[in-house]
């Protein structure tokens, strides 16, 4: 067991970091802890939570993706027209979002790994795409997605917030099985030393290619979720989400140079970032302060993972 | 210069020459001076901003804190102005670039001391500046005004040409100078390579990072005075769209954004040929949709375009 703590440190510390501050949010929160306010609070963190997901597989594979608020915004005009309508055309609908989502990541992908560009470059220019096309479809907001499938998806069952029973199957269902998969040890791999994993006979190109598919899928799932709590399209989403993906990803303990963390430690720090913002909004503070209060607390918790660094016993220690 | 002077960072300027030409066709005006002269005037904001980018870049980092490093010196220029006392009103620009200064130390501490990812420090940094600004103008448009220096400085002429871009181009060769000629800048690109080498050589490295910080910072800060010179006031989020762009002008002027490679003469045309071709397909009157591809498309062939010259001749 202590070992095991040991070995996840970073999300374990993230954890703890998560479950201190949902409770203080509980507290301060003037209709304390209700599965109404659970909800909300859970609605709120998972599309952060799922773009945060996006923004692990291409950081893991040492790459970064500038373009996962804009295929959220690309995926969420494209669920404002399937998702309203028969039973069955919903679902093909629901497949349709998540595949445009995946394809976005396979053409990110395919430039990075055949033309052999930095991930940042390719993302920043395939971005403006996605935006693009996400305003041809929808040129201003609007359009709409079927109230009974929303409401399933963003209410409660018996009282647990669906959104909750979401991320429990992200981790449970999918991360544990397809960490121990080979291709979810090539993206560490890949992640810690390319030569290194080319030299043991993983193929490079493929693993970095499904890892920015899976971004650009679950990129995909963070805007059919975002429109499931929305209920309309907008193109005009996406620079927020990017940079808080980020920003979410090494709260939650995933070293940018790649190869560190879990899809646990992104889906951490999304919830954590998203508390503190729910939670200055109830704190009393001047609510024209709270910006300041937001950037100042994300600024230490930050500056917090580094200042390991002050106590570096050799000089050279800093540079790895 | 050789290095300088290498085919990347000759692109852009093919790429401009290309873009006038093809945009001759459509419109006819695009030949005038008028129109061309306006274009350097308008190159010149993000060609300041490329140039303090393309130092940070170079040094293998990048500064995400630069819209509102640009936003926060345009409101603290046009409030010095706008208080009305002749003292603070001549204070305004050397005011901004101290400010400039400042955020830059500030990043300077994080990515050096701190030893936190750039991206993810000037991000925090870019956060904390917008809540101050929200703080000190409650979220309306800050009141002043800008004074005629910096007027001149963004919408006056010399010599037939818009002062902004005199400026810009001084600011680049004075940069350019210390980049090519001083240990300063071979410390900077020596980092980019490989910090941990260039510490052992006996460089103190977090005095080049914080110096490289700080000049981006007044980089940012000029060209937010110059913004608000423009449009004789400061606003909300001016900063924010010049971001992306600003990046994407460094990189297509064939500097690695891995650092290392690259240099001052390649942004200037990446600054030229990013703002051309948004001013034509502007002209062209296109909806936003396609504005959107198309700049996205163009960027990629460019990009492209660079490594397969790469691959054909190793």
């Amino acid at each position: 067991m202590l070992d095991y703590l040991r070995s996840n440190r970073r999300e374990v510390i993230a954890g703890v970091v998560l479950i201190a501050l949902l409770a203080s949010y509980l507290g301060t929160h003037p209709r304390g802890a209700s599965t109404y306010v659970l909800t909300i609070w859970a609605n709120q963190c998972l599309i952060l939570g799922l773009a945060a997901c996006a923004q692990f597989f291409a950081v893991v594979v040492r790459g970064i993706d500038l373009s996962v608020g804009a295929v959220m915004a690309l995926t969420n005009c494209v669920a404002s027209y399937v998702l309203d309508g028969s039973g069955i055309g919903m679902a093909f609908g629901m497949l349709a979002v998540v595949g445009a989502g995946a394809l976005c990541g396979l053409l990110n992908g395919l430039i990075i790994v055949y033309g052999r560009i930095q991930p940042i470059v390719v993302t920043l220019a395939t971005a403006s795409v996605f935006v693009g096309a996400a305003l041809l479809l929808r040129p201003t907001p609007g359009g709409a997605v079927n109230y009974d499938l929303a409401d399933a998806i963003t209410l409660d069952v018996l009282g647990i917030p669906t959104a909750l029973i979401i991320t429990g199957v992200a981790v449970l269902g999918f991360w544990l099985p397809f960490r121990r998969t080979g291709l979810g040890l090539g993206l560490y791999a890949l992640g810690s030393s390319e030569q290194a994993a080319f030299q043991s006979g993983i193929n490079t190109r493929l693993v970095r290619l499904a890892a920015f598919t899976l971004a650009g899928l679950f990129g995909g799932l963070a805007g059919l979720f975002y429109s499931f709590v929305t209920t309309t399209g907008d193109a005009g989403i996406a620079s927020g989400f990017t940079l808080n993906s980020i920003a979410a990803v090494v709260l939650g303990g995933v070293l940018l140079r790649g190869g560190v963390g879990s899809l646990i430690g992104a889906l951490a720090g999304a919830f954590i970032l998203k508390t503190i913002a729910s939670l200055m909004f109830f704190s009393g503070i001047p609510s024209l302060a709270q910006p300041l209060f937001e950037g100042m607390i994300l600024a230490t918790a930050i500056a917090i993972g580094g200042a390991d660094m002050l106590r570096a016993r050799n000089k050279l220690e800093v540079f790895s | 210069m050789g290095r300088a002077l290498s085919i990347d960072s000759l692109m852009p300027y093919f790429g401009v020459v290309l873009l006038i030409i093809a945009g001759s066709f459509l419109f006819p005006q695009v030949l005038s001076a008028d129109y061309l002269t306006q274009q350097l005037q308008i190159a010149a904001f993000l060609g300041l901003l490329a140039t303090g980018a393309t130092v940070v870049i170079l040094l293998g980092h990048i500064d995400l804190s630069v819209p509102w490093v640009l936003t926060g010196a345009a409101i603290l220029s046009t409030a010095l102005v706008g208080s009305g006392n002749p003292v603070l009103s001549a204070l305004a620009v050397p005011a901004a670039l101290a400010f400039g200064a400042l955020i830059g130390v500030i990043n300077g501490i994080g990515v050096a001391i701190l030893r936190i990812p750039s991206m993810v420090w000037t991000l925090a940094v870019n956060s904390m500046l917008l809540g101050l600004a929200v703080l000190n103008t409650g979220g309306f448009n800050p009141r002043g005004e800008s004074s005629a220096l910096m007027i001149t400085m963004a919408s006056g002429d010399l010599l037939g040409l818009p002062v902004s871009f005199l400026i810009w181009i001084a600011v680049s060769a004075a940069l350019a100078y210390f980049l090519t000629r001083t240990p300063f800048g071979r410390y900077l690109r020596a980092i980019g390579f490989n910090e941990k080498a260039t510490f052992l050589s006996g460089v103190s490295t977090p005095s080049v990072v914080f110096a490289a910080f700080a000049i981006a910072g007044m980089c940012s800060a000029l060209g937010g005075v110059l913004l608000a010179g423009y449009a004789n006031q400061a606003y909300q989020s001016m900063g924010d769209p010049f971001l992306l762009p600003t990046i994407a002008a460094v990189v297509i002027g064939g500097t690695s954004i891995l650092g290392g490679r690259g240099g001052l003469f390649g942004t200037i045309g990446g600054a030229l040929f990013i703002t051309l071709l948004t001013s034509i397909l502007s002209v062209m009157q296109i909806d936003d949709a396609w504005r959107n591809i198309i700049f996205g498309v163009i960027i990629l062939a460019m990009l492209l375009f660079q490594t397969l010259r790469k691959g054909a001749a190793p």
